[in-house]
């Protein structure tokens, strides 16, 4: 133990506590599945730390977690059927996520966590997050009897927040949690260590195996909901790329169902340009997640997270990635309230706004299920997001949406024909993650098992990967 | 505006001056401080705003900070009235209703 008189709290020494920090908040030690290269065991990490989809079921399901509606979309799939060619235009179906107790899937993710948390008998919780995760973890400690802190990102140096932050710091207090709201910048990390480091909480990160895991039984739920209903598997199966652990947890769910041959779609809202950590872009953008400034180098490099090894590997299972702009997603969200008579948050509508541009290519016979929901309220609604936008400088206008330029402007469609999903180059990515591999790792010769690990990483061949290496 | 002993109040603080701040920060980002926001309820007796003060969060964590404001309220919001959304309902409801779009590009 370090004295609490002697501790130094640089930020540079905090960062250096980093790994004794890390195993003390989240009772796994990384080194027993690590390699000492590039390769880990991810499947026995999943295995070991984890929990099984019954036990999980169980877990969330005593937490009023789960087991939300898939719905038809009727009304959006005639539509989308008015642009698609003869024989085209899939039956869309949405899993309403938003009915889970803290109004999104991440009360899957939390409800594994606290309950591990509880189990080891942590005294409280805390996670960094601005988004939906924090209220659901929030709710989860709530349900179990934890103390509950969420660290936020939520302000420029003006002191201006983002209004969907600010709703998510309202909902997390509503749950009793208390809410540490900071400026821009990655340091927020350092602020959480320290805060980890003192009250010894358990790190609920939606990176570990709990945090992903938890998602598996929405894959499970849908696949199960959809052979009941329709007596068949989906085809296709969107979601909401950010962090990766909702496509990871979904896919894996899947698979535990035995829908391996479902095609797995990723989603991003394109924030191109916009640096993620910068103060005077901070409040530019219209969507705080499940946007390109996270699903990208996520996507290409998931152990960035703040653990060791995230437990979240979306190339894994990825068969397509597309990005959507933010007039699109606003324009869907209108449409879900007026059409089918949902009115929920934008940012999870990030994967319908995909959904209704690609289905248009697959066969009427066809099933595309876009996965998620999330609640929507003040500040989190198209109304105050815009607002915002506006009182930022950005453009608001009708038009082509491939036309939009993130933090300049946001063009909604001028009909619904002009959404359309674009395709980022699969090979490209998955070259990407092989690079850095290396090149974040400095390890210039890999051994056959690190060869293997990044064949399965990134959904490819030993051949490629060697291919990609020999290029470096 | 005075502050009393238990009241709920907001407080602020400095985390990392510009100084301080990681290397990898953008170049706007590195030039403000990291700052801090956090509620809790009053530990001094009394205390005036802008002056620095400990609170007890609502988890009961200690807490200093300057404070500055007694009984925060949230002020996020449905936001104006953005005008233009509004034809978006009528566009796709009057498409369904009409079984054909008047563009396919």
């Amino acid at each position: 133990m370090v004295n609490l008189m002697t501790r130094v709290n640089s930020y540079n020494a905090v960062m250096a506590r980093k790994s004794e920090i890390m195993k003390a908040s989240v009772g796994i030690d990384y080194q027993d599945f690590e390699s000492g290269g590039i390769a880990f065991d991810y499947e026995r990490m999943m295995r070991e730390t984890g929990y099984s989809l019954e036990e999980m079921i169980k877990i969330q399901s005593e937490a009023g977690v789960g087991n939300t509606p898939l719905l038809e979309l009727k009304n959006i799939t005639t539509l989308a059927r008015k642009y698609a060619g003869p024989g085209k235009g899939a039956r869309i179906f949405l899993k309403d996520e938003a009915s889970n107790p803290s109004g999104s899937f991440k009360a899957r993710r939390s409800a594994i966590s606290v309950y591990h948390a509880k189990r080891l008998g942590y005294k409280g919780v805390i996670a960094a997050t601005s988004g939906n995760y924090g209220a659901a973890v929030a709710s989860q400690a709530c349900i179990r009897g934890l103390n509950c802190i969420i660290v936020q990102e939520c302000y420029d140096s003006k002191g201006k927040g983002q209004p969907e932050i600010v709703e998510k710091a309202r909902k997390c207090e509503a749950y009793g949690a208390e809410v540490v709201q900071l400026s821009v910048g990655p340091e927020l990390f350092y602020y959480f260590l320290m805060l980890l480091e003192d009250t010894g909480y358990f790190n609920a990160s939606l990176y570990t195996p709990f945090g992903i895991a938890g998602v598996e039984t929405l894959g499970y739920e849908l696949a199960d909901q959809m052979m009941k209903r329709e007596g068949r598997l989906p085809d296709a199966v969107i979601a909401t790329n950010a962090g990766g652990g909702n496509l990871t947890g979904t896919a894996r769910g899947l698979i535990k169902y035995g829908a391996a041959n479902v095609q797995i779609i990723a989603a991003s809202v394109n924030l191109k340009g916009l640096h993620m950590a910068s103060d005077s872009q901070f409040n530019k953008k219209s969507f705080t997640t499940g946007h390109t400034g996270f699903g990208m180098p996520f996507t290409t490099w998931p152990d960035r997270s703040d653990v060791p090894r995230s437990a979240g590997r979306p190339l894994r299972y990825m068969d397509r990635y597309v990005t959507v702009n933010q007039g699109e997603v606003f324009y869907t969200t209108e449409m879900l309230a007026q059409l089918e008579g949902l009115e929920r948050g934008p940012a999870g509508n990030t994967s319908l706004a995909a959904a209704f541009s690609i289905a248009q290519a697959m066969d009427r016979d066809q099933i595309l299920v876009v996965q998620e929901t999330e609640y929507t309220g003040a500040g989190k609604h198209i109304q105050p997001q815009m607002t915002f936008a506006r009182e930022n400088g950005i453009d608001i206008l009708a038009g082509n949406p491939k036309e939009e330029i993130p933090g300049n402007n946001i063009i909604l469609p001028h009909h619904p024909g002009l959404i359309k999903a674009v395709d980022l180059d699969m090979l490209d990515l998955r070259e990407s993650y092989v690079r850095n591999c290396i090149e974040n790792t400095g390890i210039k010769h890999p051994t056959d098992d690190d060869l293997v690990f990044m064949a399965a990483d990134s959904k490819t061949s030993i051949e490629f990967v060697k291919s990609v290496i020999e290029r470096i | 505006m005075k502050a009393k002993k238990g009241d709920w109040v907001r407080i602020y603080k400095v985390i990392l001056t510009p100084n301080q701040r990681a290397p990898q920060v953008p170049e706007d980002t590195s030039k403000v401080p990291m700052e801090l926001w956090d509620k809790g309820f009053l530990i001094n007796d009394t205390a005036e705003i802008g002056e620095e003060v400990t609170v007890e969060t609502y988890i009961g964590r200690k807490i200093s900070g300057k404070l500055i404001a007694i009984n925060p309220s949230y002020d996020h919001n449905y936001g104006k009235c953005v005008p233009e959304l509004l034809y978006i309902g009528r566009q796709v409801k009057g498409m369904l209703k009409d079984g054909e779009s008047d563009d396919k590009s």
